[in-house]
């Protein structure tokens, strides 16, 4: 019997071995040692480091304008990146998941923007963008939205939309990829089902499809959210934060300090600022996730 | 209705595809073209010289390979890995359990720059620095947390019936998994392996951080090499990227089977 106890207390805990050891290793020491980079001021003339304590950190909620402005481009990176690439993935998911002439072809093709390295994904948006390389300032003046065919990146009223109209083109293959898969795992027979009872359509759509695929729907918005928040590269390669810093993120930020202004030290209290709020909006969505899978 | 669908197709795969034509058009034009014709759809005349270029005279052939190798093993660890995850956080009630799931989503949120001298440390540490082995340990630890829970949320729509009803036939648990589940998942099997296979695939900075010699180099790494102080050589850029492309249209092509066909097997029947 007490054999049978020890068993069934370690059994997940042997299927989850091999992912902790993965990431105690590799993610969650460095990641700890990044963290007590907030703690020292490096010199790197001298190649030394001097314990500060939290000196660093006072720095960041006294007199930092640079941050609050930041803050308020990631949030607005973040949701308008995370809107679109949700709605169109969730839109192609489920037009892929009916199926249609030419879909073998179609669908590996529509999935290709996911692996197109994030520099080049910048690279190629800033040649689209530019009226000298691209054909989009035509486009935009063709359609109305701008007198002259201008480049938008140069705009710091809008040149936002720049680098969020690339990730919206990296990031629609995820969700479409993610929510296909969670939409094919539903049986067919609940449908059947539902269908004698004379629900289909949208009644269907509303009280099977989305409440089966929720967990996947919670998982990826929660995710990838994360992500977009911590996603520097498009935005580095496309406008480097400018014009006067209206593209300038979080995380671009985080990127200036630590590897333009060499400040180690005060680009880790950034990323802790950073952790801090993505982990109030992760408990948050985690609190609501654990309440959907339990009641499904 | 029906024409509906394909007027939103058509709408995806242009928006999809046309910065890619944009790039395939510059990988076809000539360098003193490139600047001097203007906007416009397709140049007066085309030349392969970049596609030679990349081909022949680079390492490109080597580059890709090297990025297959590393992509392709570090999805299938990945998979094989945070299925047995996935499967104890869906299936096991056990203290320490948040814990985990708390721990995996904070691995997310901490810049990837202020991470990598630590790592670099840790690969000196076990001797892996400057090779593929290397890259795939730190690929496959960074894939991992997104990938358990993918496979948790797969693993939570598979009946536990079914399981439990083998494993009651005399299959051990691991026999139950293997033989019943998991053809039930599939579909998010395939998609865990798409996504990051083409999440190795892209990946530029560790790439560039860990690996120095031009024998071990990645595809995007390689790229970087037409990126020098002075000028960015275009026209090959984008003709090595409109070829690395093709790889992962195959790999889709592939793994698609897997998402598609999912429940078709009728295994809930009866």
């Amino acid at each position: 019997m007490s054999r049978f106890l020890t068993i069934r207390f370690l059994t997940p805990w042997y299927y989850l071995a091999p992912t902790i050891l993965f990431i105690f290793l590799l993610v969650l020491v460095p990641l700890i040692t990044g963290v007590s980079y907030a703690f020292y001021d490096f010199d790197l003339i001298s190649g030394t480091r001097d314990f500060v304590g939290f000196d660093q950190f006072s720095r960041l909620l006294q007199d930092d304008k640079i941050f609050s402005m930041s803050l308020i481009n990631t949030l607005f990176w973040t949701a308008a990146s995370l809107f679109f690439q949700f709605t169109f993935g969730l839109m192609l998911a489920l037009i892929l998941n009916k199926g249609f002439r030419g879909i073998r072809l179609i669908q590996p093709v529509l999935f290709v923007p996911w692996a197109v390295p994030s520099f080049l994904i910048g690279l190629m948006w800033v040649w689209m963008f530019n009226p000298v390389t691209g054909p989009l300032p035509y486009l935009f003046e063709g359609l109305g939205i701008m007198e002259k065919p201008e480049n938008l990146l140069s705009d710091p009223d809008h040149a936002m939309w720049g680098p969020i109209i690339a990730n919206i083109w990296f990031g629609i293959p995820f969700f479409a990829i993610m929510l296909l898969a969670a939409r094919r795992t539903i049986p067919n027979e609940i449908y059947e089902a539902a269908s004698i009872d004379g629900i289909s359509g949208l009644d269907a759509f509303r009280h099977i499809t989305l409440p089966l695929m929720a967990p996947t729907i919670i998982i990826t918005l929660l995710v990838r959210a994360i992500w977009i928040a911590n996603f520097a590269e498009i935005i580095i390669v496309m406008t480097n934060g400018g014009p006067a810093n209206s593209t300038q993120i979080v995380a671009t930020y985080i990127y200036d300090t630590a590897y333009q202004k060499m400040d180690f030290g005060y680009a880790s209290v950034l990323s802790i600022a950073l952790l801090f709020l993505l982990m109030i909006y992760g408990l948050t969505l985690g609190r609501i996730r654990r309440k959907m899978t339990t009641y499904v | 209705m029906k024409n509906g669908k394909y007027l939103i197709i058509s709408a995806f795969l242009l928006f999809t595809l046309f910065p890619v034509f944009w790039m395939l058009k510059i990988s076809l034009t000539p360098d003193r073209l490139l600047f001097s014709e203007g906007v416009v759809l397709w140049p007066s005349k085309i030349t392969f010289d970049h596609y030679y270029a990349v081909l022949v005279e680079g390492n490109f052939p080597d580059y890709f390979l090297n990025s297959f190798i590393v992509s392709a093993t570090t999805a299938i660890m990945v998979t094989i890995i945070a299925s047995l995850a996935g499967y104890a956080l869906s299936r096991f009630q056990f203290k320490g359990k948040i814990a985990i799931i708390t721990m995996l989503l904070i691995t997310q949120m901490f810049p990837i720059v202020m991470v990598i001298a630590p790592i670099y440390n840790v690969l000196t540490m076990i001797n892996l620095v400057d090779s593929l082995a290397g890259l795939i340990l730190v690929y496959t630890a960074f894939n991992l947390p997104f990938a358990c829970f993918l496979m948790q949320t797969f693993f939570d729509g598979a009946p536990v019936e079914l399981e439990e009803a083998a494993m009651i036939d005399g299959c051990t648990r691991l026999e139950a998994l293997e033989k019943i589940t998991l053809p039930l998942c599939l579909p998010g099997i395939g998609a865990t392996l798409g996504f990051v296979f083409t999440a190795a695939w892209s990946e530029l900075l560790f790439a560039l951080m860990f690996i120095n010699r031009q024998s071990q180099m990645t595809f995007p790494a390689g790229i970087m090499n037409f990126v020098t102080k002075f000028s960015v050589d275009w026209g090959q850029m984008a003709a090595a990227m409109i070829l690395a492309l093709i790889p992962v249209c195959i790999f889709f092509a592939y793994i698609q089977k897997f998402i598609v066909q999912g429940l078709t097997a009728g295994a809930l029947k009866g």
